[in-house]
């Protein structure tokens, strides 16, 4: 992991096994301007192979931490993040990471669908290795099929996928699509913005499915302010909460059928049992 | 006369005087055009095409090296502005923050508003009097630079800026880095905008006349040294139109309607590729 991180531009042999690769965030603070602070000392680790859910009411920073563990919150301008994200052991914050190397392996799926317009479904799950060059047009079609197995989408749209464009699909074949783009690149972590949030119960469901059979082979972090369904499908869960300074902290983490039935913070039972939020 | 007869009068007389000011607007358009086909029709013929001018006098020849000329100084001015301008471009809507960009925007907006005549001096005085020493269409086609850069360059940024951030989001997030991410993704979803702006800019300049004057000056004889003083349809039109000689003024007409006749295919072939191109998001 280290290496794969630092230098080489190109990605190591896909290995039969993926490597199961944790994430561990200590003291994550991001700013949005100098005087604007969103989140303050976040510390919750995202074991392998588990979906760790991160819950909280509108507005308590739990999209901006997401977007800290794989650097895309420095994309937004004058945004700043402080703390250590670890990797495998190592900080993806280490002056000498390359942040596109960062997002190489952890990948991340956005709030509302978004396939690049100007691209077939086919380009679009292949667009982050066609854009690097160095694959065969035939190795393409192999990983835009295994893709689109994985993400549940093969089916609906094997008979167009070569000439469709990917905004001809619906919203949820859509945020499927996105998915087996990020799949593509064969990451070893998926953050989730709030996935499900555009879309409607039944490809919430069907999204929902698929997280759980993915996360067999990659570790998942998901971002939602739906409870039910951070109860549905994660294995731990973070609550997160702004007071009334507007900075967001780590109220409570653990695993999710503790937080959902014992939490042992007031405020975290406030908020599960619909008090506020 | 009830209320509702009378609103009906009123609807119909807001409709006639709106369809009559709409009508008069097209009307104008279609008088000036008219006018050009009927005055420059007639000149049009293969030796208008082929032939260089006959000396004063002489019934007869054509245009031909100032056609040439357009679009040897169009074929300049593209090779500077549009890389120029889309980079500029670029660097305004995707990178540029703070002094700088705005310094740079600020100039962008000089530059459009400079009389075009103001460019011609300028270029004159530097690459006609002090690097070549005499009129040449190098110098032409700078001069038509400078003209399409603002153009091109307001266009494709204003373009790209409506190119929605998730997308730029969407590419970074595959580990794809910024300047491919700006390079395949968003240049691309902003191509119809881009394609827009190219040829605005190019038939903006093609149709300057004051800034050649003073640079490539216009050639009676075909010529394709760039060093040399070099012909253009509109110089072609200025000296043809204020010539003593019927044959003379009846080629003006002729270059009017050729180069109207070029910018108006010019825009009919962008809206054509625009439209295919267009992607709802």
């Amino acid at each position: 992991m280290l290496t794969s991180l630092l230098a080489p531009p190109r990605p190591e042999p896909v290995e039969q096994e993926p490597p199961r690769a944790g994430m561990c965030a200590r003291d994550v603070s991001a700013w949005y301007n100098v005087s604007r602070k969103a989140i303050e000392n976040v510390s919750l680790g995202v074991a392998a192979n588990h979906i760790t859910a991160i819950i909280g009411p509108s507005g308590c920073g739990k999209s901006t931490f997401i977007r800290c563990l794989n650097r895309m919150h420095e994309v937004v301008r004058g945004a700043r993040a402080a703390g250590t994200v670890e990797l495998n052991g190592q900080d993806i914050y280490a002056p000498n990471v390359d942040p596109v190397r960062v997002r190489r392996v952890v990948g991340m799926v956005f709030q509302k669908p978004n396939p690049f317009p100007m691209m077939t479904i086919f380009e679009n799950v292949v667009a982050g290795l066609r854009l690097e060059g160095g694959h065969s047009n035939r190795a393409l079609e192999e990983i835009a099929e295994r893709a689109l197995h994985q993400a549940a989408l093969w089916d609906e749209v094997k008979d167009v996928w070569k000439r469709a464009s990917g905004i001809s699909l619906s919203g949820g074949q859509q945020q499927r699509l996105c998915i087996a783009r990020t799949l593509a690149v064969e990451p070893t972590v998926i953050l989730m913005d709030e996935p499900c949030s555009a879309l409607d119960p039944i490809a919430t469901y069907r999204i929902e499915e698929l997280m759980i059979e993915l996360k067999k082979d990659y570790t998942i972090a998901i971002v939602t302010h739906n409870m039910q369904q951070a109860s549905r499908v994660s294995d731990d869960t973070a609550f997160m909460l702004a007071e009334e300074d507007r900075i967001g902290r780590l109220v409570e983490f653990g695993p999710t059928s503790r937080i959902f039935t014992n939490p042992t913070e007031r405020r975290t039972e406030d908020y599960i049992t619909g008090r506020f939020g | 006369m009830g209320r509702w007869q009378r609103r009906r009068i009123t609807n119909a007389l807001a409709t006639a005087l709106m369809t009559l000011s709409a009508t008069a607007a097209v009307t104008v358009l279609l008088i000036i055009l008219g006018h050009v086909v009927m005055q420059g029709l007639p000149s049009l013929n293969v030796a208008f095409f082929t032939e260089r001018p006959l000396p004063p006098g002489e019934v007869g020849g054509g245009v031909a090296p100032a056609i040439l000329g357009t679009l040897e100084m169009l074929g300049v001015a593209g090779l500077i502005g549009i890389p120029v301008g889309i980079a500029t471009a670029i660097y305004l809507s995707e990178y540029g923050r703070g002094n700088l960009a705005r310094a740079i925007s600020f100039s962008v907006d000089l530059i459009a508003g400079l009389p075009s005549i103001a460019i011609g001096v300028f270029v004159w005085a530097w690459l006609v009097r002090n690097v070549v020493g005499q009129y040449n269409g190098l110098a032409g086609g700078v001069a038509l630079a400078i003209i399409m850069i603002p153009i091109l360059t307001r266009t494709v940024e204003e373009t790209l800026r409506i190119v929605p951030d998730p997308l730029r989001e969407a590419s970074l997030a595959l580990g794809i880095p910024r300047w491919k991410t700006i390079l395949r993704v968003v240049l691309p979803t902003a191509q119809a905008g881009v394609i827009t702006g190219v040829v605005l800019s190019l038939a903006r300049a093609g149709g300057e006349t004051a800034p050649l004057l003073l640079t490539a000056l216009g050639n009676q004889f075909f010529n394709l040294d760039l060093l040399q003083p070099t012909a253009a349809l509109p110089i072609q039109i200025y000296n043809y139109a204020r010539s003593p000689y019927p044959d003379w003024q009846a080629k003006a007409w002729g270059g009017a309607l050729v180069l109207i006749t070029l910018i108006g295919v010019l825009s009919a072939l962008t809206r054509w590729a625009v439209g295919r191109r267009t992607h709802a998001y």
